[in-house]
């Protein structure tokens, strides 16, 4: 008796850590059958390149999540981000070294800002980073009175831009390693590795996970709390605004209306990730993980012929059974 | 008293002066008893408070007090004895039957009392717009006027327009009071109204309940405070362990009240002599809450020394003091014969000054987080290396304090929601005992631990003492008494009195608790008080 019950609590555990792994391989066992194609290199290399970006984001949210934050201006400093490179290049006629630096500092300084909303002003993280978002959308239709940004582009005094997109910035969005691995994979992959080496093996990391799992705790073990929450909304800040990079650079202009889906595609995966290896908190190789199944399973139903129009049903529907899986089977399990 | 607004109030018979008439038995519980699962919470508690009579109900913390108090305001239901009002049984099945049976509370949270959001007309009659008794149509004119009545009949002197949360905490505190008043109670339940009043504050706050006591309401009174309790109890009824142990009329013996309410059973004091070495820190002219009488007081090395007092007497807030939470007033802390004023817990900690707070669900556990990562947080700058962690290390160190302290789990890598509430604390406890400290403080080390437990921290402490100075906060005296070389006695946030647990006057000890040897001094910070403003 005792030994099938501990068999059992055992399958569980096993079923809790593994099971969206097993999942993940399932759905991509039945595609490759269904559709011999979507195992072929070109397949794989489409579906990471279409979650680059969205996973560039969901790692620097993960970052918010840790601290039991929230960010939702992801998406509106991508889209910033994306506007600041493009006016940076077509109007000033700055290069990409230039325009690259003034992104990142775009987005370590929105990071700042909600930082010092959630912390010093006390707003509440999701009203804070609600209306930094709003903030930001507005803020990006201003300098070029709503229109997007294209080479030789009509400015709102009349003239015509005289700028354009430096080669090595577009390099970064339409490059393609040994002609075949996107660059902006290769940075997605990057950034994973170092956010996942940062939350897991650091004393800093290890610290954030202590302030999201009990802030008074680890304030009294002498945790600078204020300190640790601003960098996470950096670090967030700081993501998007890579995501910004690399979307303008693949698009070659500056699209007003870019970057709409990226904020929720990014919240996604960060929480599917939750899910993944069952640990049922946020965590990096998780969030990758949530990235890569959404995408999985797009580009499987698109060579399926599904309608592109169901694209967001099918991620509704991984967030909720992943958010069922992490809070009702992974909580039950801790009892 | 007697110009007690309550007077006025005439138009209600419960609230009419009862002279002349003999006092009767407004409430009257026999037999109650109450368990929770396997606790017995109340194991046959008789009570019984008559009209015009304030009852002080004193019992420390896990007594049974608020059971006792929500099983006569409808929340629970006794599992055996009775209960009856006004010679009637009694047995409200929620808050709101009790209210409208003449039974109101005023809960210790003051904002549980008020609607923030709302203007004090509003939530004075929050209880009749709750229960539809308003009707349908109540334009904000009606409710002013209603309002306005009640406040007179109270002398409530408030801006009746102003939003609640515009108050500071006693108004907000005299606003939940008179809303529990509107409902002209028979029976008025305070569960230690002034934790949070100043003492002008709460000298406002017993000018109304003496009117009420005048005017025959019967009030339950529950406090630990020994300056309330003199001010306004007829009789004491000390609760410990879910039984009545002690019930004492005028004239009241405040030390013996105290006495039954600890019950610490005088045990013989083990004397264990520590090494005392000279002084690592010192507290001169501490003040820690305006109006209270600065102290000053000096730890050794080697010595363990107990600060006792009931609870809200401001040993905690002194803690937080030496480790960096808040600031003392006035005054300074002096660390190896250096100024020390550390700006955050982690400063403190730097400087070798430790504390495990109290209450360590909330304050010391990392939920998330296993043993050994719970146990190494405040240290990880020791256990990395250029910011990058090392396991090996984190787990080794935690297996060799799981050995000293006795710690029962599985491995150093069980989750701390594994393990039994003793075993927790004694993860606690070996967080700030696993790197050496100069001084360590410790807010009730003992809450909700079990005897073996507390003997195994007990000896641990004891004989890592050496090398620190270490204050223990406690308000149980038997612990004081079990693990202290020295016992400094707080009472009214300041340092009254200090026993060698060697010779140890025990009268004297528990004068001190009860308070009785500051009554001169409060007398004095009360006048203060009034000519400061």
């Amino acid at each position: 008796m005792a030994n099938t019950a501990k068999a059992q609590t055992r399958f569980r555990d096993l079923a809790i850590r593994y099971g969206f792994l097993v999942l993940l391989l399932v759905i991509v066992i039945f595609f490759t059958v269904m559709e011999p194609a979507f195992m072929s290199l070109r397949s794989m290399v489409f579906i990471f390149q279409s979650v680059s970006i969205t996973a560039v984001l969901a790692l620097g949210v993960t970052a918010t999540l840790v601290v039991d934050g929230f960010d939702l201006s992801i998406g509106s400093v991508a889209a910033s981000s994306m506007m600041a490179a493009s006016y940076a290049m077509v109007v000033w006629g700055l290069g990409s070294v230039e325009a690259v630096a003034l992104c990142l500092l775009l987005g370590l300084g929105v990071g700042l800002f909600n930082g010092l909303l959630v912390v010093v002003a006390r707003v509440p993280d999701l009203l804070a980073t609600l209306g930094t978002m709003f903030l930001l959308l507005g803020l990006q239709l201003i300098p070029t009175a709503g229109r997007s940004i294209a080479k030789g582009m009509m400015m709102p005094d009349g003239s015509t831009s005289t700028g354009e997109f430096d080669k090595s910035f577009l390099f970064l969005g339409r490059h393609r390693l040994w002609d075949i691995v996107p660059v902006s994979v290769i940075i997605m992959l990057v950034l994973a590795l170092v956010i996942w080496f940062f939350l897991e093996f650091t004393r800093w990391g290890r610290v954030m996970y202590a302030i999201g799992s009990n802030e008074l705790a680890s304030r009294l073990a002498g945790a600078p709390v204020s300190r640790y929450k601003i960098a996470a909304y950096m670090i967030s800040g700081v993501s998007a605004s890579i995501g910004g990079i690399l979307l303008a650079a693949r698009v070659g202009r500056g699209d007003v209306s870019s970057g709409n889906n990226l904020l929720l595609d990014a919240v996604a995966a960060a929480l599917i990730g939750f899910a993944v290896l069952g640990v049922a908190k946020p965590n990096a190789f998780g969030t990758l993980v949530g990235a890569l199944f959404v995408g999985v399973l797009l580009q499987g139903l698109t060579m399926m012929n599904a309608p592109y129009y169901a694209q967001d049903f099918v991620k509704g529907s991984v967030l909720v059974v992943a958010l069922v899986f992490t809070f009702s089977l992974t909580r039950a399990a801790r009892r | 008293m007697s110009a007690s607004p309550l007077h006025q109030t005439a138009a209600h018979p419960v609230l009419q002066p009862k002279g002349g008439v003999q006092p009767q038995g407004v409430l009257k519980l026999e037999g109650v008893e109450k368990s929770f699962g396997a606790n017995k919470v109340l194991q046959g508690v008789d009570l019984s408070i008559s009209a015009g009579e304030i009852v002080v109900l004193m019992g420390a913390n896990g007594a049974g007090k608020s059971t006792l108090v929500k099983i006569i305001a409808g929340v629970h239901d006794a599992d055996t004895g009775s209960i009856a009002l006004d010679g009637v049984a009694f047995n409200p099945s929620s808050p709101a039957e009790a209210i409208r049976s003449g039974v109101c509370i005023v809960h210790q949270s003051i904002n549980d009392g008020v609607a923030p959001d709302l203007s004090v007309a509003q939530n004075l009659l929050l209880d009749r717009l709750c229960n539809g008794e308003t009707g349908f149509f109540f334009t904000p004119g009606k409710a002013r006027k209603e309002a306005q009545t009640i406040a007179a009949t109270l002398e409530l002197d408030l801006d009746l327009d102003r939003p609640v949360r515009e108050l500071n905490l006693a108004d907000r505190q005299l606003v939940s009071i008179s809303r529990a008043l509107a409902q002209k109670p028979k029976l008025l339940i305070l569960d230690e109204p002034t934790s949070s009043l100043s003492q002008r504050e709460a000298e406002r706050l017993f000018t109304i309940v003496e009117g009420l006591r005048a005017s025959g309401v019967a009030i339950l009174y529950i406090s630990h405070r020994m300056s309330d309790i003199r001010r306004l109890a007829d009789r004491i009824i000390a609760l410990r362990d879910g039984r009545i142990t002690g019930t004492f009329e005028k004239p009241l013996n405040y030390e013996a009240a105290v006495n039954a309410m600890l019950g610490h059973g005088l045990l013989a004091t083990r004397n264990q002599g520590g090494e005392r070495g000279e002084h690592l820190f010192e507290a001169r002219d501490i003040v820690l809450k305006n109006g209270s009488a600065p102290f000053s007081f000096a730890l050794a090395r080697g010595e363990i020394v107990a600060l006792t007092g009931l609870v809200g007497t401001g040993k905690s807030e002194l803690a937080e003091c030496m480790f960096g939470v808040r600031k003392p007033l006035s005054g300074a802390f002096e660390l190896l014969g250096k100024t020390y004023d550390p700006a955050s817990p982690g400063e403190a900690i730097a400087k070798g000054v430790f504390m495990a707070a109290k209450d360590r669900a909330n304050s010391s556990i990392i939920p998330g987080f296993d043993i050994a990562r719970n146990l190494t947080l405040p240290f990880l700058t020791s256990f990395s290396t250029m910011g990058t962690l090392n396991r090996r290390r984190e787990n080794q160190s935690a297996r060799i304090m799981i050995d000293q302290l006795d710690v029962v789990c599985q491995s150093e890598q069980d989750m701390l929601s594994a393990l039994s509430g003793g075993n927790q604390q004694k993860v606690v406890i070996a967080r700030w005992l696993s790197q050496p400290s100069r001084v360590l403080v410790l807010d009730e080390p003992f809450q909700g631990v079990d005897i073996r437990a507390r003997g195994d921290i007990g000896r641990k402490l004891r004989e890592t003492a050496q090398e620190r100075a270490t204050l223990i906060l406690t308000a149980e005296l038997d612990e004081a008494l079990e693990v202290a070389d020295r016992i400094l006695v707080m009472s009214n946030h300041t340092i009254v009195g200090e026993h060698r647990t060697a010779d140890l006057d025990m009268d004297a000890l528990l004068a001190q608790i009860s308070g009785a040897s500051v009554i001169a001094q409060q007398a004095a910070s009360v006048s203060d008080a009034a000519h400061g403003n």
